[in-house]
């Protein structure tokens, strides 16, 4: 028989509730009736402050279509339980409806808490905890204006991160002697201060709340020692309360600092009512983190469907946070509160690193530990808190990469503490799945799919299990693209020959070849078909079309931005029926045309160049098209010109040779008509410029892109996209496409913001110089065919008889058209071969 | 057996093909790095295509070796056995230089 369940709240842990139950509950035997009183179905507020970076809460959201299709699950959104009758076994709502229940969960979450200061009142005074709340922000934020944080722990430092984005001059004002009191001890903290002070922010510590001043608006704040602080906006980060509003109506019990009291089980007093998440005081105690909260989630529904016992465990309270760009670590015992506990520290003031270690009395056991500034020995450290060190305490503290390695893990520590995954569940499925890779192990065991700062461990245990994740291009090259890359740059190598003679072995394939002639263009060595680079090519880059299934090609000129005109639109439709082929218009704002034999190409080309067209490169892997929807000059909805930009960004990067073909697309509004988030890299208008997106693609393994950087103008955006392509380029692996690189990079999209956006290796100047030389050297190569008599006289379908057709193309009529007719030779079955287009 | 000129020796570039027709019979010519000269049918007998002498040339293992452009497939040149493939074979034709530097082909 059906029951109902009923869930109060839909936040982040009452959603994991709902995903739990629905996921294991094979016979129905729940219905799940979820009110969250939020507008809009549970997202991520763990990452809440990218929001302000561009994301939309559709991004945020953790329901996808599947919640609202499942029978078995009803969402009542903007509603808010306001009233639980235990003894009949119900729920009232603000709105007078009334539900009854068999099974309820409290998932309430918590509130921000607003000191009682003077003043908290005004316009102008926030709090950081929805999306409705950062809107507020944004609308109240302005440039070069002052705005003060009240709080300087873990979330405060967020919202100033964000006040900082929004370009205020931030203030932050902590009330105890150094930031992020809770996490990181004196020493830390104060490196962390002189970290985020070199940010540009200013810090208070020690510093006491008087009062909040202004008329209407706030103006300034007033501290306890006399300081008064500018002050357009506020924003409160000074802890949280759990919210239990609703015990007192249901009569049940609070924990000593508020929250619903549960035990271990999460169960209140009253066995057909549980609490999960920030607003549940298991045994008293409140846990803030997202992490325990999917905990009790999980150990729920374990009890809902009788399939475990369901305890929760208790927390693991480390935290490894990258704050405003800075590291930030702790775990286990981070202030050394067990009796006799004994510290180490390591300081770099030079380096701006802090690391301690808590070691028992005994300095033989690890309790805990904080790290501020790097936290690269976070994945192995963490895991080892209450057992032997395996080295030296120096050791450990050593900057990352020289301290212990996994070996010095036991089996059963917890690499994973997200998904609560132990070492020896790694290497067992590694052996026994026989996974090669990250996303294999992730894939498998769930392990470095939440926060994800476990995953230099699991890169690490793969190697310990024996996997050698070779990067040799093939057999006669030991070194990978990016390598032989740096290598054609380093030392001006100029021919395949060359670098074969000198750093590889044998005389080449169609796997090292193509590569090579793809670096030597990408870095501007004449035309693709010059001398010895012309057998380097695969058969599209030599002859400067697409093949097809029946050895025929086909022609794509370019059409920048998808703009045409009508004189062009028709030399286009008399070329295809002079030379027969096939028309077809394609995803990419092209017109292909079908059916060329080898022959009639530069007959071809002669026409088109003529008529002002030249090579789309929908050949090579190499920039294919840049999409573009109609923009504000036409679109009613359009805030920016997307068709100029398009063409612009077309113009600009035609011909640049790549790793893999490049796509992108360009939308004049949110909208998004261009699909811009599905390319490459896609730019997205907004009322203050462009937003970047990078490493999208539809493909075998689609991909939405993210958001690299917001609100550019038109010369940052081509700068950024100039430093993004060329590192690309540069770094990827042969036939790597933006998306699986970008998850290849150690640190993903942060590491990659902070190259490229921010210059943290120093490169941009130099990746910039490249694409510019790139830029100014560009030639159309079919023209460059035209020109050269040699080349041209390759084109020929005999060399011996260069006008016999080719007997083995047949053509057949369908719709009007040619299509390929069948072959004289058997076609095997074979798995799909990609269709450039 | 009777060999059929196909074209001067600078119309061939070392490691490149060109396709030429022997009595109607579609033929792929290679010159390889170090000047030898090869000749294997050129229709891909798994597409049936005549794309054979627009692949890559190269080695396998000192194997010269030429791959289809269609599927990536590979060739011994000096055999025509498919190296991917144990039941596909291209058939190999005898090619010379005359001392006047045309390359020539004969059918068996
Ligand atoms: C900016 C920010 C950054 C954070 N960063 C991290 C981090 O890095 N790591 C980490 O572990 N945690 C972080 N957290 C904390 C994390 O978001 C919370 O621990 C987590 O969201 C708690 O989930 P929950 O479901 O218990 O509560 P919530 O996600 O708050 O959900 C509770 C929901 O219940 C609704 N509700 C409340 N009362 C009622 C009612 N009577 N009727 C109907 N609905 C009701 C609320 O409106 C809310 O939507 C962060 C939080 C914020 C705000
Ligand atoms: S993305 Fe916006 S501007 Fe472009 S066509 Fe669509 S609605 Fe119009
Ligand atoms: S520790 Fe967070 S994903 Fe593994």
């Amino acid at each position: 028989m059906t029951r109902t369940l009923i869930v109060i709240g839909h936040g982040m842990v009452g959603h994991r509730l709902v995903e739990a139950v629905r996921q294991r509950d094979a016979t129905d035997a729940w219905r799940v009736v979820v009110f969250g009183e939020e507008p809009r179905p549970a997202y991520d507020r763990v990452a809440l402050s990218s929001y302000l970076d561009g994301k939309s809460a559709e991004d945020l959201s953790l329901t996808g279509q599947d919640v609202w299709d499942d029978p078995m699950v009803e969402l009542r959104l903007g509603t808010a339980v306001t009233g639980v009758d235990r003894a009949a076994r119900t729920v009232s709502t603000a709105d007078g409806s009334v539900v009854g229940y068999d099974a309820l969960v409290l998932a309430t979450g918590s509130r921000p808490f607003v000191p009682p200061v003077p003043g908290r009142d005004l316009d102008g005074c926030f709090v950081y905890r929805t999306i409705e709340d950062l809107d507020a922000i944004r609308a109240a934020a302005t440039e070069g204006a002052p705005g003060v944080v009240i709080g300087g722990g873990l979330l405060g430092l967020e919202a100033a991160g964000a006040l900082r984005r929004l370009g205020m001059r931030t203030h932050v004002v902590e009330m105890a002697p150094r930031l992020m009191p809770l996490q990181v001890d004196e020493g830390g903290g104060q490196v962390l201060g002189r970290l985020v002070t070199d940010l540009g922010l200013t810090v208070h510590c020690g510093a006491a709340i008087e009062s909040i001043d202004g008329d209407d608006r706030v103006r300034s704040i007033a501290l306890a020692d006399g300081t008064v602080l500018d002050a357009e906006l506020v924003v409160f980060s000074a802890g949280v309360r759990p919210r239990d509003e609703l015990a007192e109506v249901a009569g049940l019990e609070r924990g000593e600092r508020g929250g619903f009291l549960v035990d271990e089980f999460c169960r209140t007093s009253d066995e057909r009512v549980w609490a999960v998440g920030e607003c549940a005081a298991v045994q008293g105690r409140c846990y803030g983190l997202v992490a325990p909260g999917y905990s009790m989630a999980e150990g729920v529904a374990e009890q809902l469907l009788e399939l475990g016992d369901g305890t929760f465990p208790g927390a693991d309270l480390s935290t490894k946070l990258k704050l405003l760009g800075v590291d930030v670590a702790s775990f286990g015992d981070a202030h050394g509160q067990t009796p006799g506990a004994l510290e180490v520290v390591y300081a770099n003031n030079a380096a701006g690193t802090y690391a301690k270690l808590v070691l028992s009395d005994d300095a033989r056991v690890l309790l805990g530990g904080v790290l501020v500034g790097d936290a690269g020995a976070y994945s192995v450290l963490r895991p080892l808190v209450g057992r032997e060190l395996p080295a030296p305490p120096e050791q450990l503290l050593l900057p990352a990469g020289s301290g212990v390695d996994a070996g010095a893990l036991p089996a059963d520590a917890t690499v994973c503490s997200c998904n609560n995954v132990t070492k020896q569940d790694i290497t067992t499925a590694i052996t026994e799945q026989q996974l090669t890779d990250v996303p294999g192990v992730k894939a498998c065991t769930r392990a470095g799919t939440s926060c994800g700062s476990c995953v230099p461990m699991l890169k690490t245990l793969l190697g310990e299990c024996g996997v050698v994740t070779s990067t040799a291009l093939c057999e006669h090259f030991p070194q990978s693209r990016s390598e032989l890359f740096e290598i054609v740059r380093a030392t001006g190598t100029r021919s395949f020959s060359e670098l074969i003679g000198k750093h590889g072995t044998g005389r080449g394939c169609d796997i090292c070849k193509p590569v090579v002639a793809s670096i030597l263009a990408s870095l501007g060595h004449g035309h693709v078909l010059d001398g010895e680079q012309a057998g380097l090519q695969d058969t599209n880059d030599r002859f400067l079309a697409n093949l097809q299934r029946n050895g025929t090609y086909s022609v794509v000129p370019r059409v920048p931005g998808g703009e045409i005109t009508p004189d062009k639109l028709i030399v286009l439709g008399e070329v295809a029926k002079e030379f027969g082929l096939y028309t077809k218009i394609t995803g990419g704002q092209r017109i292909d045309l079908f059916g060329a034999r080898v022959e009639q190409l530069p007959r071809i080309w002669r026409r088109l160049v003529d008529a002002g067209f030249e090579s789309g490169h929908a050949y090579g892997k190499a920039l294919r098209t840049v999409k573009s929807c109609v923009g504000n000059d036409w679109c009613r909805y359009g805030v920016q010109d997307s068709v100029s930009m398009a063409i612009r960004l077309e113009l600009r990067y035609r011909g640049l040779r790549a790793p893999h073909k490049v796509k992108a697309g360009v939308s004049g509004c949110a909208r998004e008509c261009a699909e811009a988030r599905g390319k490459d890299f896609g730019v997205i208008a907004t009322e203050k410029g462009w937003n970047l997106y990078v490493g999208g693609n539809g493909g075998f393994t689609p991909r939405h892109a993210e958001l690299l950087a917001a609100d550019l103008d038109d010369e940052r955006l081509v700068q950024l996209i100039d430093r993004f392509l060329m590192f690309y380029v540069r770094t990827a692996d042969r036939l790597q496409r933006t998306s699986a690189w970008l998850e290849s990079l150690d640190g993903g999209l942060d590491h990659l913001r902070e190259v490229v956006v921010e210059d943290s290796l120093g490169i941009a100047a130099e990746l910039e110089e490249a694409m510019q030389r790139h830029v100014d050297s560009y030639t159309d190569e079919w023209a460059g065919v035209l020109a050269d008599p040699d080349k041209l006289a390759r084109f020929v379908s005999f060399v011996n008889a260069p006008e016999a057709p080719d007997p083995t193309i047949r053509f057949v009529e369908e719709r009007g058209q040619i299509r390929p007719g069948p072959v004289a030779l058997p076609m095997p079955a074979f798995a799909t071969q990609e269709v450039s287009s | 057996m009777t060999w059929q000129p196909i074209c001067a020796l600078e119309m061939l570039p070392p490691e490149y093909g060109v396709p030429a027709l022997v009595q109607d019979r579609p033929v792929a010519v290679f010159r390889t790095h170090d000047d030898e000269l090869y000749a294997v049918g050129n229709v891909d007998p798994f597409c049936g295509a005549g794309v054979i002498s627009r692949g890559i040339v190269g080695d396998r293992g000192g194997e010269p070796t030429v791959a289809s452009p269609m599927l990536k497939q590979v060739f011994s040149l000096r055999t025509g056995q498919c190296l991917d493939d144990p039941s596909a074979r291209l058939p190999v034709y005898p090619v010379r230089r005359r001392p006047d530097g045309v390359v020539e082909v004969a059918l068996p």
